[in-house]
């Protein structure tokens, strides 16, 4: 895809009902502008006076013809479209506003600088699970979207689904998106938030029910324990450097401050939308964070390429 | 051959008379945008209340004890200054002194109250938004009255002096106006930090 | 101070014709004395008009500059020419720039100094409050930048939004200078609004009744009216935002019961307003420069005076346009989104007004002509990108993107700089008594015209191709990279545009072909004094009868002519004449206020104020208090002399 984030090309419900009166807006805008430009243009053409000789005078006035009953054909012309968008535009209100009546998938969405926290509700504790800056939907169902913002205010944005929300701390917004085709989505914040507004994106993956289902089992999974040597020293320096802001589920590392981790290969980037998720990307970012997102809440570890191994071996267990 | 349009007024006044004069527009620019600062700040209450959860209200039930006199204090305040300004209308000077330093002593009186007053409250300005917001709106108001007691205290100056006299007195005018207009500002503010809680806003 | 003799109470004022010793008598009771003392005592409209014109165009190139560096940055994917930190200071401050420091104190300027002019009358209502608005205007632009120049620039883009504006996560002074600074020029605006307000309704010329005002009359005065009873709002936010950074109020933040919405609603209810107080007075110089060009009355002049103070009482309803996204309720929404769109309505108007004004007229291509009828097509596409946005679903995908942005520079560069230029082409005579050199005038509009349509008309694009606003780069993948090389392309050529009128402003000043009264053989009463006025402006006041005083003979309209050679003279100190609101009968005569260094040194005050509120430093702030109270009662300290005239009997 060409321009990911771009709206005009829509893959959701929500967006899909938007996209017409968008279309037709746009529609409007380039007649009106072309219009005028012809009216204007043909003025300048048609209208224009000689210029004068050097130290000539100006033309003498134009008297007459008023004209005034032109601006009146103009303002009764233009009501036209404007009234037909204002009705169009509360129609389309009415049916992308409601938010799904009994939606099977249900998420809480809170944005911190600079990433996105994903709660998958469900109706018993054990079958609630949190992940990180990768959402997966079913296609073709609604998704009810729970937003609370965590620090500062953020917008949830996906374009091709849906309209932007935003996450405002003290209050929840609820959205609504549904993909109509299989596909990765991509979305990102849109409302600064800070240094690192440019770089916190996330993607949205809708997949048949079937396998959402596959993954959403493993999702709830906790995470294995360490198998070999290595993977040992890894969770170690894990457990100590990084479990103060990360969780794993499954471990003691239960802190909220960061992503979850406990799936954390089953994801395509890193770093929210930042850097594909490859061994080469992951020890980069583990080991200068400042040098790809500056000003990140995650400092520099100073690790040195022995400890960035072992640590990358444990964390490639989490998939 | 089209005539010439000419004005030629009869007598005009050189310089302001009565209450008519430049000052008193500009007096008038200056009461609107105040006004509207409080408006704006009477907003951000209302705003807060309608979608705070119960318990917002610090007091549910406001003490009238100090706010109802002292609003009838002010209010006689502005009562004072009317007799004051009047006094300068009808080129009497007594009355005009004793009506702008009755205003002045009772507005006076209306800030030593109003200080007690934020002492007695159980919270600081930092306690909530309603403790923020109480606390800025009447200070807001606090430091209106205090420019007031200011240009009082001018006024009466000058007046003593014999700056003013029945038609060169919009000086006077001005002051007083404001000084009304300090009132009209205090009744909405009471209005709404001390009465609307008992008709059931935020409670 | 006035002379010993007691000036008579009332009189009725000396008809007369203009005299060489009248000129010469109101030369010395009027003229600002050379020197350092004359210049920074003056009170007089057209220096201070003057000044802030350059002023704001000094700030002007500043923001451009800092826009320039940005467009670099953003030139391709994934560039490190600055850190996010730099960048986000930069667009920041770029904004708080041109939307405070430019574009209101531009209109400013140009209004200052026409007004009295166009009204027929010889000063505006209170100089020194003019001179204060001047010199506040200054210092806030000073301490915002100060902030800026030590790394504290305002970080959280013009808007500042809370909690990031809060003190846990913008731990620095950035914010401080930002808010601070703001309230300072808050109270320039204010009293620059004060006076333009009471000026059209006392100080005009008899007979100019309020359908004969020029258009920018009516744009002004609403953009005024407007700013008296909006700026408190944004004052207020900002100090309520200062409050809660340094003194734990919980006015915003969510852990005391602070609401973020509240900053918005309180920000929006000023800053929608705002927009059209920035483009209404620029709009207005449109219709009144227009005719000029075309040789023939404006069309539907009751129109389009009635359709301004429409679109700025439906601005009042409208700024919940900028918060659709935050979770508001359908109903809210819908009420918004209609009004946000039938405000599309008086704004046609004009769009018409204009164009009927072109093809029923024979438009000569002056240079400012070009500009003023390209204005009208920026105009139309800000406009319609503006309309996409009211419709609330389209809203939920445009806004926060770069479509805002196109959006923005479109009615702001084509309803604001645009006139702007057109304007200075055409008044730089009656300033200056020169002219601007045509040639070079052509070659900068079109650079500008060119090199602005090639920098923002693609933003529409890629704000539709999902570019999110205020990020300081972009991944590759995204597909931006070329949209946006285009727009940095045409930005450096609408910026050499723009250099070019700076160069030829300069130019025409050293050795511009000198003007004479009425190069454009115009039609405003400016035109009717010398290319620069005299001090004084007119020596008689005129009596007006038409909208057209100067073409009233070639219109041949009226039975009656505008008298503009005889009239009151009113040379008995430093006097004009002050009339009725509507109709603009004589009403009294007004004393002037000599040159005084009082708004000067109040402005000067209230500075240190400030400086002492950002520092914490309690005796600085008692110091500017006192230094203001004082320079307070000094300026409004009673005339002896007035009671004299008329002193209390028995």
């Amino acid at each position: 895809m060409s321009h990911p984030l771009s709206y005009l090309d829509v893959a959701g419900a929500q967006a899909a009902t938007v996209e017409p009166l968008l279309w037709a807006t746009i529609a409007i805008s380039v007649a009106v502008t072309a219009i005028i430009a012809l009216l204007l243009a043909g003025g300048l053409w048609r209208r224009r006076a000689p210029a004068p000789a050097e130290g000539e005078a100006l033309p003498t006035l134009e008297r007459g013809v008023e004209g005034a009953r032109w601006i009146w054909i103009g303002v009764g012309i233009s009501l036209v479209p404007l009234f037909a968008t204002l009705v169009w535009t509360v129609a389309v209100l009415a049916q992308v506003g409601p938010l799904p009546r009994n939606p099977r998938v249900t998420l809480d969405v809170t944005a911190n600088q600079w990433w996105w926290d994903v709660r998958y509700d469900g109706p018993q504790p054990d079958q609630i699970f949190h992940t990180a800056n990768e959402i997966h939907v079913p296609v073709g169902e609604p998704v009810l979207v729970r937003l609370h913002g965590g620090d500062v205010i953020h917008s949830f944005w996906v374009p091709r689904l849906s309209g932007k929300t935003d996450l405002i701390p003290g209050q929840t917004n609820q959205a609504w998106i549904e993909a109509d085709r299989p596909g990765i989505y991509r979305g990102q914040c849109a409302e600064y938030c800070g240094a690192q507004h440019a770089h916190m994106a996330f993607e949205v993956v809708a997949e048949p029910r079937a396998a959402f289902d596959r993954w959403r089992a493993r999702q709830l999974q906790t995470a294995p324990p360490p198998a070999s040597e290595a993977q040992a020293a890894g969770f170690a320096l894990f457990a100590s450097r990084c479990g103060m802001c990360h969780s794993i589920r499954g471990t003691s590392a239960r802190a909220s401050a960061a992503p979850d981790l406990t799936h954390l290969m089953s994801r395509r980037t890193l770093a929210a939308g930042t850097l594909p998720n490859n061994p080469q990307s992951l020890t980069g970012w583990i080991e200068n964070p400042q040098a790809i997102k500056p000003g990140a809440l995650m400092p520099d570890q100073g690790l040195s390429a022995a400890d960035l191994n072992s640590l990358r071996a444990y964390l490639e267990t989490l998939r | 051959m089209a005539e010439l349009a000419t004005a030629r007024p009869a007598e005009l006044a050189v310089g302001p008379t009565g209450a008519k004069g430049a000052g008193w527009n500009g007096l008038a620019a200056l009461v609107a945008t105040e006004a509207a600062l409080f408006a704006y700040l009477l907003f951000a209450y209302y705003y807060l209340g309608a979608s705070a959860p119960s318990g917002w209200l610090l007091e549910p039930h406001p003490s009238l004890k100090l706010a109802g006199p002292n609003t009838i204090v002010l209010l006689l305040s502005s009562v004072a200054m009317w007799w004051g300004e009047r006094g300068v209308k009808l080129n009497r000077r007594g009355d005009a002194l004793v009506g702008t330093g009755l205003a002045f002593v009772l507005g006076a009186l209306f800030a030593a109250v109003q200080l007690l007053e934020w002492k007695a409250k159980t919270y600081g300005p930092g306690a909530s938004s309603y403790a923020s917001l109480y606390f800025v709106t009447t200070g807001f108001h606090m430091a209106h009255v205090l420019v007031g007691l200011v240009i009082l205290a001018l006024l009466f100056l000058w007046t003593a002096i014999g700056y003013f006299s029945p038609v060169r007195r919009i000086a006077v005018t001005n002051g007083t106006y404001y000084w009304h207009f300090v009132d009209a500002v205090w009744l909405f503010v009471f209005t709404t930090y001390y009465v609307t809680p008992y008709l059931g806003f935020a409670r | 101070m006035s002379g010993a003799r007691v000036k008579a109470a009332v009189r009725t004022p000396r008809i007369g014709a203009v005299t060489p010793a009248l000129r010469e008598r109101l030369e010395a009771i009027w003229e600002t004395k050379p020197g350092l003392y004359g210049w920074f005592a003056s009170v007089d409209h057209k220096s201070i008009g003057l000044r802030y014109i350059v002023t704001a165009f000094i700030l002007l190139a500043i923001g451009g500059i800092e826009a320039l560096v940005i467009r670099l940055q953003l030139a391709g994917p994934d560039l490190h020419l600055l850190t996010p930190e730099q960048y986000n200071q930069l667009f920041s401050t770029h904004g708080m720039t041109m939307i405070f420091l430019y574009a209101s104190p531009i209109l400013s300027g140009f209004s200052n100094y026409l007004w009295p002019l166009i009204l027929g009358s010889r000063d505006m209502a209170f100089p020194r409050l003019n001179a204060l608005s001047y010199w506040i205007y200054l210092s806030a632009a000073l301490f915002m930048y100060a902030g800026f120049l030590v790394g504290a620039g305002p970080n959280d883009g013009w808007f500042n939004y809370v909690p990031y504006a809060e003190r846990d996560f913008n731990p620095g002074m950035n914010q401080d200078f930002y808010a601070l600074g703001m309230i300072l020029l808050g109270i320039s605006t204010t009293v620059g609004a004060a006076n333009f307000v009471v000026t059209l309704l006392r100080n005009r010329a008899p007979g100019m009744s309020i359908n004969r005002l020029p258009i920018l009359a009516w744009g002004t005065m609403t953009a005024s009216v407007a700013n008296l009873v909006v700026v408190p709002a944004v004052s207020l936010a900002f100090f309520l935002l200062w409050l809660d950074r340094q003194y734990g109020t919980h006015f915003f933040d969510t852990g005391g019961g602070g609401q973020p919405l509240l900053w918005q609603h309180l920000f929006w209810m000023f800053g929608h307003p705002w927009v059209y107080a920035i483009v209404l007075p620029a709009m207005g110089m449109v219709s009144d420069g227009l005719p000029v060009f075309c040789r023939r009355p404006l069309v539907g002049y009751t129109p389009v005076a009635l359709g301004t103070v429409a679109t700025m009482v439906l601005g009042f309803g409208v700024w919940v346009h900028h918060m659709f996204a935050t979770g508001l309720p359908g109903l809210g929404l819908a009420f918004f989104s209609g009004a946000s769109i039938l405000i599309a309505v008086p704004s046609a108007l004009a769009v018409f007004a204009w164009l009927a004004t072109i093809w029923f007229g024979r438009p000569v291509f002056t240079t400012a002509f070009l500009f003023f009828a390209s204005m009208i097509l920026l105009f139309v596409i800000g406009g319609v990108s503006g309309f996409m946005t009211a419709s609330v679903p389209v809203d939920w995908q445009l806004t926060d993107t770069y479509f805002v942005v196109a959006h923005i520079h479109y009615v702001l560069i084509g309803i604001n700089v645009f006139p702007v230029v057109g304007a200075t082409y055409m008044w730089f005579p009656k300033f200056t008594g020169r002219m601007m050199d045509e040639r070079l005038g052509r070659w900068n509009f079109w650079t500008m015209f060119v090199g602005f349509n090639l920098g923002f008309l693609p933003m529409h694009l890629s704000g539709l191709w999902g570019m999110p606003r205020r990020v300081y780069t972009y991944p590759a993948e995204m597909g931006l990279g070329a949209v946006n090389l285009v727009t940095t392309i045409g930005s450096f050529l609408f910026a050499i545009g723009v250099l070019l009128f700076i160069v030829n402003a300069l130019k025409s000043l050293r050795s511009g072909a000198a003007a004479p009264a009425n190069p454009w053989d115009a039609y405003g009463l400016e035109w009717l004094v010398s290319s620069p006025p005299p001090p004084y402006n007119f020596a008689v006041i005129p009596t007006i009868v038409s909208r057209y005083p100067l073409w009233e003979d070639r219109l041949g309209e009226a039975p009656e002519r505008s008298n503009l050679d005889e009239g009151l003279i009113l040379d008995e100190g430093k006097e004009t004449l002050a009339t009725t609101p509507l109709d603009a009968e004589p009403d009294r005569i007004l004393e002037m206020p000599e040159d005084t260094l009082v708004p000067l040194f109040l402005a000067i005050a209230t500075t240190i104020l400030f400086v002492g509120l950002l520092l914490k430093l309690w005796p600085v702030v008692a110091l500017g208090g006192l230094g203001a109270a004082a320079c307070l009662v000094a300026w409004l300290w009673p005339s002896l002399h007035l009671s004299q005239r008329e002193p209390a009997r028995g």
